[in-house]
C-alpha cells in the first residue's frame, strides 16, 4: 500500500462525512484567511504611510521647536515658541551654512473657514514661497504665494482640493472667489492638485496663506511651528543637519547641545518612527490571527479525536485484517493534513480576496506578500501534523480485539 | 497447521483472577473442517481471538504453520492476521458506506498486492460466493446472508492457511445460514482448512470434527459421525 493510495483512502473517508470535514476545515480557513488579510492590510498601511512621507520631499530636514529644559523642568513640546521666521531667514543667509538649497517656515493652526453659506474647519497654514518646491506642492490652477504677498501681508489663499470642494462644491473653480478666515476676507488665487489621502492627515484639506498674514492678521503670533530646509543633495543631509544645529545653538545662545530648544528630523527619522509604529501594529494583528490559527488547529484535533472514538470499530477491523500501526497512523494523519491543506488553500484565496476588497474600500494600496502566504501555509501544514499526530497515535495503539468489541 | 499446547488466558479483575481458557491443547491439520462448540462463557471467543492472532495467551504455546505466535509484536501479529488467517465475524464487520468490491480488497491492500490484481481477485471471489451482480452494493443494501458472503470472499483473498469463522450464522436467517455453511463446506472440499466457532448444535454438526469447551476447559474432541450432507438439505 503506497502513500498515494493512503492519501486517496483518507480523502475518501473525509468525503464520507462532509459536514464534519467542512466544520474542521472552517477553523483553518478562518485562521489562515485572517492571517493573510491582517498581514497584508498591515503591510499595505505601512506602504501607504511610507509613500505619503516620501511624497513630502526627500533631502528635507524639518526643524521643530523643542522643549527647552529650565533647571530640569521641561515644558510641553509643540506649544513652544522658540523658532521664528528670523531663524529661517538667518539659516538661508548665513555664510557658515553651505549645504542648504532653500528654506521655508510654516505656522499652521486649525480654524473655521467660511465661503458664502458653506463653512469648514480646516488647517490654515502660513507659509513662504519656497514651501511649494520644498514640500512638492503642485497647483492644478492659479498661482502660489509670492514674495510680494509675503512682504505685503496680502490676504490671498490657496485651497486644497478637498477644502475647495467643501466650500464651493465639486468641479467648481474657486479662483477669484472670496473666503473668510477668522472674519477676514481672503482672495483665492490658487487650487492645489489632489495628493490623495484621508483622515486627519489629509493633505488635500488645507488652506495656504502667506506666513506674515497668518502670524500678524489671523493668529497674532510671532513664532513658527516648523522650519523646512532642503539640502543641496541627499549626501549633504548629515552635514546640513550639523551645520544648522550648531548655527541655531549659537544663535539661541545655548552652550550644551542637550539643552537645545529645537530638534532637527530628516524624512528618514520620520519614516523610521512611522515604520516602527506600523510594524508593531502588523505584529499585533498577526498575533491575533495566529491565535485563531491555533484555535483552528485545536478544532481539528478535537474532531479527529471524536473521529477516532467513533471509528474505533473500523480501526479494530482494519487492524484485524492486517493493517500495521504505521498504516493506521498515516491514514489518520493524512486526514488531518488534507483538512489543513485544503482549508489552507481556501483560506489563502479568501484572505487575498478579503484584503483586496478591504484595501480597495479604505483606499489603501493592495499589498500581496508571498512570504506571509507561504508562512501561513507552512504553519497550517504544521498544525495538521501537530494536532493530527496525537489522535493518529491513539488510533494506531488501539488493540484490535478491544476495538472490535467496541460498539 | 495449528497446534495449541497448554494455553491459558487469565483475566484479572481487581483481586480476582478469572481463567477464560484453562490448559487447552489440540491440533488442527490442513484440510480439516472443525467446529468449536460451547455455551456462552465457555471461553470459545477467547480461543478464537488467540487462534486469530488478535490476542496472545497468558500461558502455553500457539504454533501456526510451524511458527510460534506468542512472542510476536503488534505489527508482526498484524502480518500473520493478514496473510495466514481469514476472518469471518458474527457481525460481518464490513466497512459501512463502502462497496462490496472495495470491502473485499482491503486485506489485499494491506498485503501489498497491486491494484489491478486486487480488483480482479475481489471480483473472482465475490462471483464465487454468488454476489457477482452486487459488486457495487454497500453493506446497507445487502441482506445478512449476503453480507456474510462478502465477508467470506474477503477472508479468502489472501489465500490464508485457515479460515476462522466466529458464529458466522449468528445474525442471519436459517435459510441463508445453510447457504453460508454450504459455502464453507465447498471451500473445505477445495482443500481449505476451516474452523467454525458456534454455540448452535446444528451449525457445529456441519463440521467433520467437533471440539467441546466448557468453563475454559476442553471437555471433548470427537469426529462428527452425524455430519449433515449439504446436498440433501432442502428447506
Amino acid at each position: 500500500m503506497d502513500y498515494q493510495e493512503l492519501v486517496l483512502e483518507s480523502f475518501t473517508t473525509l468525503t464520507l462525512n462532509k459536514v464534519r470535514t467542512g466544520l474542521a476545515m472552517l477553523g483553518v480557513i478562518i485562521g489562515i484567511g485572517s492571517v493573510i488579510t491582517l498581514v497584508s492590510l498591515g503591510q499595505a498601511s505601512q506602504h501607504s504611510i511610507e509613500n505619503q512621507i516620501k511624497s513630502l520631499g526627500s533631502n528635507l530636514l524639518t526643524i521643530t521647536p523643542g522643549a527647552q529644559k529650565n533647571g530640569g523642568i521641561s515644558g510641553a513640546s509643540g506649544g513652544i515658541t522658540t523658532l521664528t521666521y528670523n531663524d529661517a531667514e538667518a539659516i538661508k543667509n548665513s555664510p557658515e551654512i553651505s549645504t542648504v538649497k532653500s528654506v521655508s517656515a510654516e505656522y499652521s493652526s486649525r480654524t473655521q473657514v467660511v465661503a458664502g453659506r458653506n463653512n469648514t474647519n480646516t488647517q490654515v497654514s502660513g507659509i513662504t514661497p519656497e514651501y511649494a518646491a520644498i514640500r512638492n506642492i503642485t497647483l492644478s490652477n492659479g498661482s502660489f504665494v509670492s514674495k510680494a504677498h509675503l512682504a505685503g501681508m496680502s490676504k490671498v489663499a490657496i485651497l486644497g482640493s478637498q477644502t475647495s470642494e467643501d466650500l464651493f462644491g465639486k468641479d467648481v473653480s474657486p479662483i477669484g472667489k472670496t473666503i473668510r478666515i477668522n472674519g477676514i476676507s481672503f482672495n483665492v488665487i490658487g487650487l492645489m492638485e489632489s495628493k490623495g489621502g484621508s483622515g486627519p492627515m489629509n493633505q488635500d484639506d488645507k488652506v495656504f496663506v502667506p506666513l506674515t498674514t497668518a502670524q500678524k492678521l489671523l493668529f497674532g503670533v510671532n513664532y513658527v511651528n516648523s522650519i523646512y530646509v532642503e539640502a543641496v543633495s541627499e549626501n549633504a543631509m548629515s552635514r546640513a543637519r550639523d551645520e544648522i544645529g550648531y548655527f541655531l545653538l549659537a544663535r539661541h545662545k545655548i552652550k550644551d547641545p542637550a539643552q537645545a530648544d529645537f530638534s532637527i528630523m530628516s524624512q528618514e527619522d520620520i519614516l523610521g518612527a512611522a515604520a516602527q509604529v506600523t510594524g508593531t501594529f502588523t505584529i499585533l494583528l498577526s498575533g491575533i490571527a495566529a491565535i485563531s490559527l491555533i484555535v483552528g488547529g485545536i478544532g481539528i484535533m478535537n474532531i479527529m479525536l471524536v473521529t477516532v472514538t467513533e471509528r474505533t470499530h473500523e480501526i479494530g477491523l482494519r487492524k484485524a485484517l492486517g493493517a500495521k500501526k504505521k498504516i493506521i497512523t498515516l491514514q489518520f494523519l493524512f486526514e488531518a493534513i488534507i483538512i489543513t491543506f485544503v482549508g489552507g488553500i481556501i483560506g489563502i484565496i479568501l484572505g487575498i480576496g478579503t484584503s483586496f476588497i478591504l484595501s480597495r474600500s479604505i483606499n489603501l494600496p493592495f499589498a500581496f506578500s508571498l512570504p506571509s502566504i507561504l508562512l501561513a501555509f507552512g504553519v497550517s501544514a504544521a498544525i495538521g501534523i501537530l494536532f493530527g499526530w496525537y489522535p493518529a497515535q491513539k488510533a494506531a495503539n488501539l488493540q484490535p480485539i478491544d476495538a472490535l468489541r467496541y460498539e | 497447521m495449528i497446534k495449541v499446547s497448554h494455553i491459558s488466558k487469565i483475566y484479572k479483575t481487581g483481586e480476582v483472577e478469572v481463567a477464560a481458557l484453562d490448559d487447552v491443547s489440540f491440533e488442527i491439520k490442513k484440510g480439516e473442517f472443525a467446529a468449536i462448540m460451547g455455551p456462552s462463557g465457555s471461553g470459545k471467543s477467547t480461543l478464537m481471538h488467540i487462534l486469530g492472532a488478535l490476542d496472545i495467551p497468558t500461558k502455553g504455546e500457539y504454533w501456526l504453520d510451524g511458527k510460534l505466535i506468542d512472542n510476536l509484536d503488534d505489527d508482526e501479529l498484524a502480518g500473520i492476521r493478514n496473510k495466514n488467517i481469514g476472518f469471518v465475524f458474527q457481525a460481518y464487520n464490513l466497512l459501512p458506506r463502502t462497496s462490496a468490491l472495495k470491502n473485499v480488497t482491503i486485506p489485499m491492500m494491506y498485503g501489498d498486492i497491486s491494484k489491478e490484481k486486487r480488483l480482479e481477485k475481489a471480483k473472482k471471489y465475490l462471483q464465487m460466493v454468488g454476489l457477482g451482480d452486487r459488486l457495487e452494493h454497500t453493506p446497507a443494501q445487502l441482506s445478512g446472508g449476503q453480507k456474510q458472503r462478502v465477508a467470506i470472499a474477503r477472508a479468502l483473498t489472501m489465500n490464508p492457511n485457515i479460515i476462522l469463522a466466529d458464529e458466522p450464522t449468528g445474525n442471519i436467517a436459517t435459510k441463508q445460514a445453510i447457504e453460508v455453511m454450504k459455502i464453507f463446506d465447498d471451500l473445505n472440499k477445495e482443500g481449505h482448512t476451516i474452523l467454525v466457532i458456534t454455540h448452535e448444535n446444528e451449525i457445529a454438526e456441519c463440521g467433520k470434527r467437533i471440539i467441546y469447551l466448557r468453563d475454559g476447559k476442553l471437555v471433548e474432541d470427537k469426529i462428527n459421525k452425524r455430519r449433515r450432507e449439504f446436498a440433501k438439505i432442502t428447506l
